[in-house]
């Protein structure tokens, strides 16, 4: 079977997004995906800081409990950080949504192998853990539920979604974290969110 | 305690934790409290990330551990410091003043060290009367300075871990 494309499946889940969608994404091919997708001022995406993607997004989803917050990354970051799963699962965020993109590659360090390549099941974890809701995407015509999964506001929702290896030319967000912090934090809590304290 | 209160005046709202003995009587006044969300960590990096993650949603939060979870947190400092974002990190010292375990020396000695050297700034509390004030000044340079500071609590004043004491008894 023909393996997802990434860029195409970030731009589906993204294309028409309101001001209700926040978005972080992991560290490398996730961030340029979201980028290629269309720089927003309403996306996080991460330089480093490898295996805590997700849990920023929870955070965030704590903070704000009636926006969606939708944490796009890679297997690669996801196992680092797969602790941060359990804590999710017992937090019960309804709007959190992370989505992995499983391309069983740590890409950016020459698409060397990861451990979803060898039988481990990200979604099957997920479950185990406790999150209400987890998907496993191959094909195009699952993107769209998944789509509506990610609006749904029935989460904890984990989806894991199998895409091509495929090296892609790299498309770079903005890099200076206080530049992405201060234009987020402004497009959410509106010009004082730089004047308080 | 006096601690809570200050979290609690200070609007904090997402309270990240492993726990430690010493922080025990503060992470249930926290629990206890419908103004805050306590946010147990399966490592306390994870409480780095949250806490970045709360800040951008406009939250306040307070990670709480023990020196030896300082280690796990290295790289993911990374991630405030980068984006000069706030937190208040309360450290109860194993490794420290009277330590018993060998095996809490090697982190709980070089505790300050690490996070000075990747830039967090570190105060220190060796009796427990230094404590609230100790937290007030770190929590105003985080919060209005935009940067990452810890609270080191010392095993001086908050006493050692007695195993002796623990164990007394097991071989009866």
């Amino acid at each position: 079977m023909r393996r997802l494309h990434r860029r195409a499946v970030v731009r589906e889940l993204l294309a028409g997004r309101g001001e209700d969608l926040l978005v972080v994404a992991g560290l490398g091919a996730p961030a340029w995906d979201i980028t290629a997708a269309g720089d927003h001022a309403l996306n996080f995406p991460m330089w480093g800081a490898m295996g805590g993607a997700a849990m920023i997004g929870l955070g965030l989803a704590l903070a704000q409990p009636k926006k969606k917050v939708l944490v796009v990354t890679g297997d690669g970051e996801m196992l680092m950080g797969i602790g941060s799963l359990a804590t999710i699962a017992v937090m019960k965020p309804r709007n959190l949504a992370v989505v992995v993109l499983d391309n069983e590659r740590y890409g950016e360090t020459g698409m060397q192998e990861t451990h979803t390549g060898h039988g481990v099941d990200l979604a099957g974890m997920a479950k185990a853990a406790g999150f209400a809701a987890t998907m496993k995407v191959a094909a195009a015509a699952q993107v769209g539920r998944l789509r509506r999964a990610i609006h749904a506001g029935k989460g904890p929702l984990f989806a894991q979604v199998k895409v091509d290896p495929e090296k892609l030319p790299l498309v770079l967000p903005p890099r200076e974290g206080s530049y992405l912090k201060n234009r987020f934090r402004i497009a959410l809590l509106g010009p004082d969110a730089v004047h308080d304290e | 305690m006096r601690v809570h209160a200050l979290l609690k005046d200070a609007r904090i709202r997402q309270v990240a934790v492993v726990p430690d003995a010493g922080h025990a009587q503060l992470i249930r006044l926290c629990e206890r409290d419908r103004a805050m969300r306590v946010a147990r960590l399966t490592s306390e990096e994870e409480g780095i990330a949250l806490l970045a993650g709360a800040w951008l949603g406009g939250d306040k939060g307070v990670l709480l551990m023990q020196s030896s979870g300082v280690g796990n947190c290295v790289n993911m400092l990374s991630l405030p410091l980068s984006c000069q974002l706030p937190l208040l990190m309360l450290v109860t010292m194993r490794g420290d003043h009277g330590e018993f375990n060998p095996s809490q020396i090697p982190m709980g000695d070089a505790t300050q060290r690490v996070l000075e050297a990747i830039g967090v700034i570190v105060k220190r509390a060796d009796a427990l009367q230094e404590i609230p004030e100790m937290v007030s000044g770190a929590m105003r340079i985080a919060f209005n300075t935009y940067r990452p500071v810890a609270v080191l609590f010392g095993q001086k004043g908050l006493g050692a871990k007695d195993f002796r004491k623990l164990t007394a008894g097991a071989a009866e």
